[in-house]
């Protein structure tokens, strides 16, 4: 049913104004399990997930899915690290993916609906989406991102400003979305999640991929000693 | 000091009493204004937003010229709309000068470069905010630009409004395209002009201050839409 996968990236480089962010990055991600992305802050998280996702420039390399890449770009959200509110109310923010792919507007609400109690936020669905707090605006992005049903998502950071309950909440939906075909490609710096939630580890450094493995074989015998060091808690250089 | 007395009191009578005259130049005023108005924001925001979300070579030159348009004198432009309208003029044949008509072109051609810029530069905040969800979402080009409408509402508004301040107080283009004929063309305005010209300056009072009160009352009625519609909503 995935037709989307495999995506192959082959030196893959963004750059901006001639200094490299990442890359090069040769990555294939198939259609299953959850691949966790980590590294120290400014390694390229982000930028790595932007450019997989198709909204960073790739200025050198290629990437290629199973499937013309517009197909794809139809078929995977994107939760940022700073969630973006549209300036609506919060049922119209979890509307808006579904009547973007033509969703008539009757059944974008159920959804929307049972979205919402899904990640908690029934009581607030008339409220204005600026106005929540940060941890419920970042559930309303993971929401907003998953409503479309989609192939694969990026989550870059989905619980840096969520509480342990919230967290645990938002790990269950994700582990749902997994075991229902999701692909999940997640960033975070939170190595307890990344145990529980990887199947592969992509360790990041300097914009590099510096160590890709099984999230087993990753946590228990690190092949760098810098991805040993990160785990340990030191400062990697 | 005794004239502005004298222009308030008389303008005083002229409303309660509501003088037929008075009210039928008003009347024009407001509606040659707000069709102005409203044909020069469907111009205005769509451009403003398209100018917002596209990414073309001559962008920056376009912002430029409408920045600059803005100050574009409304002489010149009355005259120049005298010129395209006068009979031996290329729309002379459509007989549109000297009628509210070429009144509602002059004003448009003078409002959707204010209209535009201000609008460009609240929906340009608003796709900063935007941008990366919206290229994330794959929405089309269609979308992007209706959805940056529809949230920058409020603010797109205030542009309108500014755009309807600088109309309805317009004097210039309109008395050349308009002629300031009796029961046909005269707007408070060209009235004005007219009553100070000939001396009663009374009279002229009067109808600026029917015109301050017209222009006032327009805004505060549009303000208080936008927040009724606010409160329903939210
Ligand atoms: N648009 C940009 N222009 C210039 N430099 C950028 C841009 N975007 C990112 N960078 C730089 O690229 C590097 C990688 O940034 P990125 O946001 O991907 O890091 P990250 O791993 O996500 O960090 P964090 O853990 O803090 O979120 C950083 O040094 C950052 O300053
Ligand atoms: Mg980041």
């Amino acid at each position: 049913m995935s037709t989307l996968f495999p995506l192959v990236a082959k030196g893959a480089i963004t750059s901006r104004r001639g200094k490299v962010l990442v890359g090069p990055v040769d990555l294939t991600l198939d259609g299953r399990g959850t691949c966790v992305v980590i590294g120290p802050n400014g390694a390229g998280k982000t930028t790595l997930l932007r450019l997989l996702h198709g909204a960073a420039r790739l200025t050198k390399g290629s990437i290629t899915w199973a499937c013309p890449t517009e197909q794809a770009r139809h078929n995977q959200a994107f939760v940022f690290q700073r969630p973006v509110m549209l300036r609506r109310s919060v049922e119209e923010n979890l509307i808006y993916p579904l009547r973007a792919h033509g969703m008539p507007k009757a059944e974008a609400r159920d959804l929307a609906q049972n979205w919402a109690e899904r990640v908690g936020l029934q009581e607030m669905l008339r409220r204005p989406a600026p106005v929540l707090s940060g941890g419920e605006q970042q559930k309303l992005a993971l929401a907003r991102a998953l409503i479309i049903n989609p192939k694969l998502v990026f989550l870059d950071e989905p619980c840096a400003s969520l509480d342990g309950r919230a967290m645990r909440e938002i790990e269950a939906i994700l582990h749902e979305a997994s075991s229902n075909g999701t692909r999940l490609v997640l960033s975070t710096h939170d190595m307890g999640q990344a145990r529980r939630l990887a199947d592969t580890v992509v360790f990041l450094l300097n914009g590099q991929v510096h160590e890709q493995a099984p999230s087993s074989k990753f946590f228990t015998a690190p092949e760098t000693p810098q991805a040993a060091a990160f785990l340990k808690g030191d400062i990697v250089e | 000091m005794v004239d502005l007395w004298d222009g308030m009191s008389r303008a005083f009578w002229l409303v309660v009493t509501l003088d037929a005259e008075l009210v039928e130049i008003a009347l024009r005023s407001l509606q040659v204004t707000l069709i102005a108005l409203v044909v020069a924001s469907a111009i205005a925001l769509p451009m403003a937003a398209l100018l917002t979300v596209r990414r073309f070579k001559a962008r920056r030159t376009v912002i430029a010229v409408l920045n600059a348009l803005m100050g574009l004198p409304p002489v010149v432009v009355g005259l120049v709309v005298y010129v395209l309208l006068s009979r031996s003029g290329p729309f002379g044949v459509l007989g549109l000068l000297f009628t509210p008509t070429a009144m509602v072109i002059a004003q448009v051609i003078i409002i959707v470069p204010l209209i535009a810029s201000i609008a460009h530069q609240s929906l340009r905040d608003l796709w900063a905010e935007y941008h990366d969800l919206l290229i994330s979402m794959n929405v089309t080009q269609f979308q992007k630009i209706s959805t940056l409408l529809w949230d920058a509402r409020r603010a797109l508004l205030t542009a309108s409004l500014a755009g309807f301040g600088r109309a309805i107080g317009e004097v210039g283009a309109i008395m050349i395209v308009g002629g300031n004929i009796d029961h046909s063309t005269r707007v408070l305005t060209t009235a004005i002009a007219l009553e100070t010209g000939k001396g009663d300056f009374a009279l002229a009072l009067g109808l600026g201050f029917v015109l301050i009160a017209l222009a006032i009352v327009v805004n505060l009625a549009i303000h208080w839409l936008g927040r009724t519609e606010r409160e329903g909503r939210w």
